[in-house]
This record gives C-alpha cells, sequence and structure tokens, in this order.
C-alpha cells in the first residue's frame, strides 16, 4: 500500500471540479411553482415542472440574472446570445426525460478564480480557471424505500418528489487543475470554499452543503511526474461538505496511485464519496459514454442579455470574500493564523455577524472558536446547529456587563445548548448570576473571617497574599457567583489595607 | 328550419338575432353527429353535458343583455391535441388513454372566454404523424365526400366534423401540413397560422418548431374569425410573438385583389399532381387575373430539399418530445406487476401505447440526433430551413402573395398508402415549406377534380405575421368561384346517410 506522501513522489494528479449551486430564486427555472426547501412532497409542482403533455418552459429573468452575476464575480465573459439545449435520458424523477440546459452555449465562459492555501513555503496563491458557468433544471428526488442500502437495488419500491424538480441549477465547471502536487487535496477545498463564500456574498444562493443546494463532483486523475501524459480519470459524485471534498480527492489519488503502481488500470468511472470510511465506491461506468442527444431546445427563444444589463449587474457586485476578509482581519486586528482558523471553521461569517450584533470582538471570537466549538465537536454538529448567533450575543453581553463572569457564562450556554432558553433566562433560572449586591458580599465576608481567626489578623497585619484563602472562601459559599475582584477589594477595605 | 349547413357567421346572427338559442344550436349539433358519425367517426369523445351546460348559460347572458363575443354559443369541434381541463385527451394514442389533463390549453381559454362551446374532441393520427387519420389508434375518420377515403390528416377528425355538418368550425394543427391538406381533401377552409402568433401552451407536442394550431371553417370569413379569437402573445409560449394582430375579418371581407401580385411557385407543380388537380389550380389563376390581380412565376429552388430536411427536423423533436410518455405519472402503464424494474416497465408500455408510425419517427429522430450523426442530419436540416426561408424572402419581394395546389391529389381510398410511408409523406409535399420557415399558409376549396368528382384545394401562402393576406385572396377567391358555380361548394357534397341536413 501507498500512501498518500508516497504517492506524491511518483504520481502528479490533475483536478476538474464541477460545483452545482440551487439558485435561490422565488420560483422555478421555467415555472411561478415555489423553490422552499422541506416543503411536503409535490406540493410544489405545476404542469410545466411535471413535464404534462402540452405544457411549455419560460425562462425565470432572475436566474439568468444571478447566473450573469456568478460569472461576473468569476471574472467570466458573458455571452452575447445563448441558447438551452436538450439532455435526453430517461429516469424517473425527470418528468420529461430530458432536462432542459445548456450545451455548447453557455451563458458565462473563461474566467478564473484565485485561492490561497498554506504549504510548506508559506501561503501560496492558485489560479484556478473556468471554463464555464451555465444554467440547468434539477431533477425531482427519487426514495428508494425497502432493501438495505437505500439504493435503488434491491429496494422495494420507490417514490418521487417533484418538488425539485425544474429548480434553478448552475454549474460552475473547471478547467484542469494542474500544477498542484501534493496541494491538490486542499487546492479542491480551497476552490470549493472560496467559490462558495463568493456565491454567498452575491446572496443568488442558501449555498448550503448540507441540503444539497452546492454540491461537488471531483474529477482526479494521476500521471506519473514530469510525464506529460494525462491519466483516466474517476469522477467522484456529490460530495457535501468541504471537508469530504479534501477527503475524497486524497483518497482518488491513493486509490489511483496504488492502481498504477501495481500495474493495474484506472477505469473510467462516477464514484460515490463514503462519508464513514472516507473511500469511495463505485457507481456506473462511463466506459461507454452515455449519447444524450442534445440538440437546442426548440420551446425556448436564445438568451441574449443586453449590455446594459450586464453593466448594471456589475455594479451590483459586492465585495470580494478575499478582500473583505483582509477588511475584517485589520478591523478586528487578529493575527493571519487566527484568521484562517477561522476561515477554515467556516465560521468567519458567524463571527462577523455576532460582531455587527453587538458583541465585543475578541469575546465573540473566542466564543465560537473555543467552548461552542468544542462543544460542537463533541456533539458532531456544526457550531451554527448548536446556537443560534443572537443567543451568543446575548451571552457574550452578559459577559462584558459583569453579569456572568466565563465560568458561569460556560454553565449558562451548557443550558442554552440543552434547550432551557435564551442565555439571560437560563441565567435567571438557574439562579447563575454574578453576586454583585455588596451588602450580600460582606455577609459572606465576615462569615469567612469568623470562620478564620487567624488569616484575617495575618491579612490586618499586611500579607496581603494571606487573602487568597479568604477570597477562595468566598467564592466557594456564593457558589462561584460572586465576583472575585470586588470580594478582594471589600474584603481588603474591610481589614484596613488598600486594595 | 335547421342551421346546419349556414356558415358561422350565419349562426352568429341567428343566435344574436335570437332565431334560435345557443342550447338549440348545440343540441342540433349533436342530433346530426349522432346521425352521421357512426360512419364519419370524427369525435373520439363529446363532452355533451357540459356543453349543453355552457350553451344554457351563455342564453341566459344573452337575454339578461351581456355583450357578447360574435362567437357566443358557436359550437366548435376541438382535436384531441389540445389539453382541455379534465377532458379525456389522447392525441389519438393509447398511451395517453384516460388521461384528463388538470388545465386548458391558452387556445381553449380564447374560446372559451369568447363563448365557443366546444362539443368534443376529434380523430387525429396518432401524435399528429400522419396525413390520412389512419395512424389513430381508435380507427380511421372517413372522407365525408366518399366515406371509402381518408379526409386527410393528421387533423381528419376535425376536417371531416365541418365538411359533414357536426359543427360548423373546429381547430386543427399543422406541422407539415395537417390542417391545409385535410382541408383540402374535405373541401374546407383550413389555415396553418403564422408560427408563434397562436400560443402553443397545451398543444401537446410532435415538432415543437413547427406545430401550430389554427381554425377549420366552411368559409373564409368564419375561419378568419376563429383565427381572430385564438390568437396572440402568450406569456406562456416563449415562442409566441409579442405583436399586435392584423384584422383577419376586415381582410376577408374585402374580397378585392386588384393589383396584388400573385406568386405561382414553380416548384409546387409538374410531375406528382393529379391532372384534375392541377387543371383547376391553373382554373383559378385565370379567374384571379380575371379579377385584376397579376401572376408572376418565383422559383423556389431549395423547396426540393425541404421534405428530407423536414424528416429530420420533426422525428428528431418528437423523439425527445414523446420521451415523456413513460408510464411513471399518467397514462398508460404495462407491465407493473411490483417484481420488474422502472426501464422494463417503461420499455414494455411504449412497446404497447405507440403505434407503428410514430415508432418509426422515434426511431428516425433519435438516430439523427445521435453523437457522430447529429452535424450530417440534425445539422444539415436546420440548413436547409434557412435556405428555405431565403426561397421565400425572395420570392415575397416579387408577389405579395405564393399560391400552389394544396395538396397533389385529391384524397385517396383508405389503407391504400398506409403501407407505404414514402408515398403517405409526399402529400404534403407543397404544404411542408410554409412550417420549415415558420411563415403562414391557407387552404380553400377548389372544386371538383374532373377525374374523380373529388375535392381539390387552393393554397395561398403569405410572409410571416401577413396572415391577413391570406384572407384577402382567400375571400376574393371563395366569392369569384361561389358566383361561378352558382352555390358555395359545400352544396356538391353528397347527403350522408341519415344526415339531418
Amino acid at each position: 500500500m501507498l500512501t498518500f506522501s508516497e504517492a506524491m513522489t511518483k504520481f502528479e494528479p490533475t483536478l476538474g471540479l464541477e460545483v452545482h449551486v440551487e439558485l435561490n430564486t422565488k420560483s422555478k427555472m421555467f415555472c411561478g411553482c415555489a423553490t422552499e426547501f422541506g416543503a411536503a412532497p409535490n406540493t410544489q409542482t405545476c404542469p410545466v415542472c411535471l413535464g404534462l403533455p402540452g405544457s411549455l418552459p419560460v425562462v425565470n429573468k432572475r436566474a439568468i440574472e444571478s447566473t450573469i452575476l456568478i460569472g461576473l464575480a468569476l471574472n467570466c465573459e458573458i455571452a452575447p446570445f445563448s441558447r438551452f439545449a436538450r439532455k435526453n435520458y430517461f429516469y424517473p424523477d425527470m418528468p420529461k426525460n430530458f432536462q432542459t440546459s445548456q450545451y455548447d452555449e453557455p451563458i458565462c465562459k473563461n474566467g478564473f478564480l484565485d485561492v490561497q492555501i498554506e504549504t510548506d513555503e508559506g501561503p501560496k496563491k492558485f489560479r484556478i480557471e473556468i471554463e464555464r458557468v451555465h444554467m440547468e433544471e434539477d431533477t425531482g428526488k427519487s426514495s428508494h424505500v425497502g432493501g438495505a442500502t437505500g439504493r435503488i437495488h434491491g429496494a422495494e419500491y420507490s417514490l418521487l418528489d417533484y418538488n425539485r424538480a425544474g429548480i434553478p441549477l448552475i454549474e460552475i465547471v473547471t478547467k484542469m487543475i494542474t500544477g498542484t502536487g501534493k496541494y491538490a487535496p486542499q487546492v479542491a477545498r480551497a476552490y470549493v470554499t472560496e467559490l462558495r463564500d463568493i456565491v454567498k456574498s452575491l446572496q443568488v444562493s442558501d449555498v448550503r452543503m448540507e441540503q444539497g443546494s452546492l454540491r461537488c463532483d471531483a474529477n482526479v486523475s494521476l500521471a506519473p511526474i514530469s510525464s506529460g501524459k494525462l491519466g483516466t480519470r474517476s469522477e467522484t459524485k456529490n460530495v457535501n461538505s468541504l471537508r469530504s471534498i479534501e477527503r475524497a480527492v486524497q483518497s482518488e489519488i491513493e486509490r489511483h496511485a496504488n492502481l498504477l503502481s501495481k500495474g493495474e488500470r484506472v477505469v473510467q468511472e462516477t464514484r460515490h464519496f463514503l462519508e464513514d470510511s472516507g473511500l469511495t465506491r463505485p457507481g456506473r461506468s462511463k466506459e461507454q459514454a452515455e449519447d444524450y442527444r442534445y440538440f437546442p431546445e426548440p420551446d425556448l427563444v436564445p438568451v441574449a442579455p443586453t449590455k446594459e444589463l450586464i453593466e448594471s449587474l456589475r455594479k451590483k457586485l459586492p465585495e470580494k470574500p478575499s478582500e473583505r476578509r483582509k477588511r475584517l482581519q485589520q478591523e478586528w486586528n487578529v493575527p493571519d493564523k487566527e484568521m484562517t482558523a477561522m476561515v477554515n471553521a467556516d465560521l468567519l461569517d458567524t463571527v462577523a455577524q455576532t460582531i455587527e450584533a453587538g458583541a465585543e470582538k475578541t469575546l465573540a471570537r473566542s466564543w465560537w472558536m473555543g467552548e461552542i466549538s468544542r462543544i460542537a465537536n463533541e456533539k458532531n454538529v456544526v457550531p451554527t446547529q448548536l446556537i443560534a448567533i443572537n443567543d451568543v450575543v446575548e451571552l457574550i453581553n452578559l459577559i462584558s456587563t459583569g453579569e456572568l463572569t466565563d465560568k458561569l457564562a460556560r454553565q449558562v450556554l451548557a443550558g442554552v445548548i440543552d434547550g432551557e432558553g435564551n442565555p439571560k433566562s437560563v441565567m435567571e433560572k438557574r439562579g447563575l448570576k454574578v453576586v454583585s449586591d455588596d451588602s450580600a458580599l460582606m455577609q459572606a465576608i465576615a462569615a469567612a473571617i469568623a470562620a478564620q481567626p487567624e488569616t484575617a489578623e495575618k491579612v490586618r497585619a499586611g500579607n496581603i497574599p494571606a487573602s487568597g484563602a479568604l477570597i477562595g472562601a468566598v467564592m466557594k459559599s456564593t457558589g462561584g457567583q460572586a465576583n472575585a475582584a470586588r470580594v478582594r477589594e471589600l474584603l481588603l477595605k474591610h481589614l484596613g489595607q488598600q486594595p | 328550419m335547421s342551421l346546419l349547413k349556414k356558415t358561422a357567421t350565419e349562426q352568429a346572427q341567428a343566435l344574436a338575432a335570437k332565431q334560435i338559442s345557443a342550447t338549440e344550436l348545440v343540441q342540433e349539433h349533436y342530433a346530426q353527429i349522432k346521425a352521421v358519425d357512426n360512419e364519419v367517426k370524427a369525435f373520439l369523445y363529446l363532452d355533451e353535458k357540459n356543453a349543453l351546460a355552457q350553451a344554457a348559460t351563455i342564453d341566459k347572458k344573452r337575454a339578461a343583455g351581456e355583450k357578447l363575443s360574435p362567437l357566443a354559443g358557436i359550437p366548435l369541434a376541438l382535436k384531441d391535441v389540445m389539453a382541455q381541463a379534465n377532458v379525456p385527451t389522447t392525441c389519438g394514442s393509447k398511451i395517453l388513454e384516460g388521461w384528463r389533463p388538470p388545465y386548458d390549453a391558452t387556445l381553449v381559454t380564447k374560446l372559451k372566454a369568447n363563448d365557443v362551446v366546444i362539443l368534443g374532441k376529434t380523430n387525429m393520427d396518432e401524435f399528429a404523424m400522419g396525413s390520412s387519420t389512419e395512424n389513430s389508434a381508435f380507427g380511421p375518420t372517413h372522407n365525408p365526400w366518399d366515406l371509402t377515403r381518408i379526409p386527410g390528416g393528421s387533423s381528419g377528425g376535425s376536417a371531416a366534423a365541418v365538411a359533414a355538418f357536426e359543427a360548423p368550425i373546429s381547430i386543427g394543427t399543422d406541422t407539415g401540413g395537417s390542417i391545409r391538406q385535410p382541408a383540402a381533401v374535405c373541401g374546407i377552409v383550413g389555415v396553418k397560422p403564422t408560427y408563434g402568433s397562436v400560443s402553443r401552451y397545451g398543444l401537446i407536442a410532435f415538432s415543437s418548431s413547427l406545430d401550430q394550431a389554427g381554425p377549420f371553417a366552411r368559409t373564409v370569413e368564419d375561419a378568419a374569425m376563429v383565427h381572430a379569437a385564438i390568437a396572440g402573445f402568450d406569456p406562456k409560449d416563449s415562442t409566441s410573438i409579442n405583436s399586435p394582430v392584423p384584422d383577419f375579418v376586415s381582410a376577408a371581407r374585402k374580397k378585392d385583389v386588384k393589383g396584388l401580385k400573385i406568386g405561382v411557385v414553380k416548384e409546387l407543380s409538374g410531375d406528382g399532381y393529379q391532372t384534375g388537380v392541377a387543371e383547376k389550380f391553373s382554373q383559378t389563376l385565370d379567374l384571379l387575373v380575371s379579377l385584376g390581380a397579376q401572376i408572376v412565376e418565383v422559383s423556389c429552388p431549395n423547396f426540393q430539399y425541404a421534405l428530407a430536411a423536414y424528416y429530420l427536423v420533426a422525428p428528431s423533436e418528437c423523439s425527445s418530445n414523446l420521451a415523456r410518455f413513460d408510464a411513471m405519472r399518467y397514462g398508460l402503464r404495462v407491465g407493473d406487476d411490483g417484481q420488474r424494474s422502472a426501464e422494463e416497465v417503461m420499455n414494455l408500455t411504449r412497446q404497447a401505447g405507440f403505434g407503428r408510425e410514430v415508432k418509426r419517427r422515434i426511431i428516425l429522430g433519435t438516430y439523427a440526433l445521435s453523437s457522430g450523426y447529429y452535424d450530417a442530419y440534425y445539422g444539415s436540416a436546420q440548413k436547409v430551413r434557412t435556405l428555405i426561408k431565403q426561397d421565400f424572402d425572395n420570392a415575397f419581394k416579387s408577389a405579395d402573395v405564393l399560391v400552389s395546389p394544396t395538396a397533389p391529389t385529391t384524397a385517396f381510398k383508405i389503407g391504400e398508402k398506409a403501407n407505404d410511408p414514402l408515398a403517405m409523406y409526399l402529400n404534403d409535399i407543397a404544404t411542408i415549406p410554409v412550417n420549415m420557415a415558420g411563415i403562414c399558409g391557407l387552404s380553400l376549396p377548389n372544386g371538383l377534380a374532373s377525374e374523380d368528382q373529388l375535392p381539390s384545394g387552393f393554397q395561398i401562402m403569405a410572409p410571416a405575421m401577413a396572415d391577413d393576406r391570406l384572407y384577402l385572396v382567400g375571400g376574393a377567391i371563395e366569392a369569384a368561384l361561389k358566383d361561378k358555380w352558382g352555390k358555395p361548394f359545400w352544396e356538391f357534397a353528397p347527403k350522408l346517410k341519415g344526415s339531418k341536413c
């Protein structure tokens, strides 16, 4: 068995990434049906997206504008004239048995996207060239019921939900990515991350990988170093998290390298990534390429955006995510490493929103990256699934105003996560508020002095460090809810010392 | 007095004058259908209950003094290729048997808005593929002029219904001549509007870039009235043209062709045209000269490739359009025994549900679109379309309209060409160029061919969105022929057994 680093001494990888983005338009690509995620099956359908006989498609203008925005953000040329085609194949979740998709005349082409990764020699920039950005419609969704795997083979029957049929889908295809060497997995991840952030900044998609509104197909091939050749590729379909992209690419590189070094051949096929093992398994073979019999969609007229429309969209382009990161890093005054950590943890936007909502900068960062991430990790969820941003803001504000100590805040956080309510109510219900009532503190101080008269004498005599034991006793008797600094101040004053 | 033989315009006048109610008019047509349709077999489905309920509503509106459309209360026969909500819609195919669309085609919505009463759905070649209506899965329709002959196709049911006085007007669709050729052989008027001028929403597609719905009637003016009701921009059809609809009815009434240049297409004559058909055509040219029109000869050299190109474009598009009939969501389902896979059920259903001609064209089209063949077949055919358009553009520089015989022959015998697809395809030789170029055409009765005493048709072709010229020239020819014959053309038709008129 070759390890990844051994493989990388013999072979060089070539990548090709195809990313599908579901647009967040209110209506579908070719009809007026709603696109909301999670609606009851087949409730968001009409004659058009069900492909009923006689129905005809009409292009969603907003979807075209969204696609042009993506193209512009990826430095693409926008075609003055592009067409839809029909991609013909039979599948039950595709109502017309053809998919309306752009083919040889995409709306955007020849762009690029720069990404930066950490290498052994420090940060390094890679330019990923974009071949095309095109529009198509999504298919419906099949659920295979019965059988062990949830796959079609062995299933007793299948259910079809056409709510997704006709949702606007954008496909972004890279040119061949070469020259990454051993950094191929990180480059793949960085590209999808950057792409996701760009699309998100354009507000044209939810880009939620876990809901499938952004999915990635990773093409990988390997060739002996400096051979100048291209190997046979495999295509790992529908990888649905950033981490999985990195793992899938690495796993495919290892698999190819082991086959090739044994003198075996790589089969051209689609593969599926298995989250549990981090490996891929074969899907359908593409050795005999399917003939989709593409031809121009006669039911639609060509898409011909005017120069004015393109320029007005260009003006709408927001700040680039890479520039925004630079700006935030300066505003927050954080070191490179911490910034990278936030980006990699996919928490940059969350932290930014927390700060925008009024939380203190350093606390916002340290709570999301620290305690919240730690618990999320334990529970195997993403931090934002654990707690809402406004609850974190509330929690941090309670710390900032001195109502909670760090230690108390941790308990409050646990309560919020357990569903006990928002931070304030958890604090009240659990009685976790910092005791800031001086008379209550004075009572506790008096009790501590009464219990340890000798220690009190030492402090009276000027031995300030001896006060620690008394402060500890007060903290203990108040269940940790006292503000230690205030206790110290009151205690020293009471024993005739300058705090 | 029976109104069955009256034109739609005359029936509308009788309704407006309250000489007859819509209910009576509709009942009279159903009585005629019941009397003759067991032999003509124009209808696949009668929607009698709903039609009578609708007629009663119209009568109430009229009694209340509401302002009504000129077509209000006029009965109409609808080709079974148009989706009509809750009414069985089969396209003449077993594969759609039992399907009731949940929606109305835009054309149906417009007819309903005009208070036209839809009597029922008419027979057709399966998925509009054919020129004789013999390809219907539900048996052929018979030509009212001679029941042993075909009524033309694919809209044979709609044409026969009007010729047999079962309805004064009807709707057909024309992909390569499917309105004009049946109109010609049934001795009535049929119009293929400009592509994009009548919405295709709800027209079950055969060939999306060629299909167009249009009217049948016994007179040019009646056709104009129906055409006016169904034309216009539809936001649900991306290929719909957003520009004003010309005044067809006024054009039909003008009856004046003085100074107009009539172009005779050289390539649409000669060998293959029945002698009697050619004779009638040339007599009508003389008539046009006597009316003050000028005859010019034009040449359209690329028309010779039209038929070949058509039989690549139409099957290619149909192979994709008909893919949706897969037993998964509606219509026929064969072999679903709980064991077979979805793919096997699709195969068995399509095997059982489609007829021979449909399968032939699906296979042709699938082949023509295949990788490696696309450029040679589909690609070349699209180039031919461009050349045909250029031929028309050039011809219209020297002529206001172009003319030809509509079909090369009169109606042939049922079964005569059923096993010879190429001979069948040649029926559309003169009508196909119009579809390939997306322009408009009209066929009107041009007298009986001398050798068989069967109707022949005269075709008029006009540029895109100049459909009013069809009615201008058609109306003038119709009036002149009526004067010449001393009676309207339908008075020559033999009386059908049991006919109420």
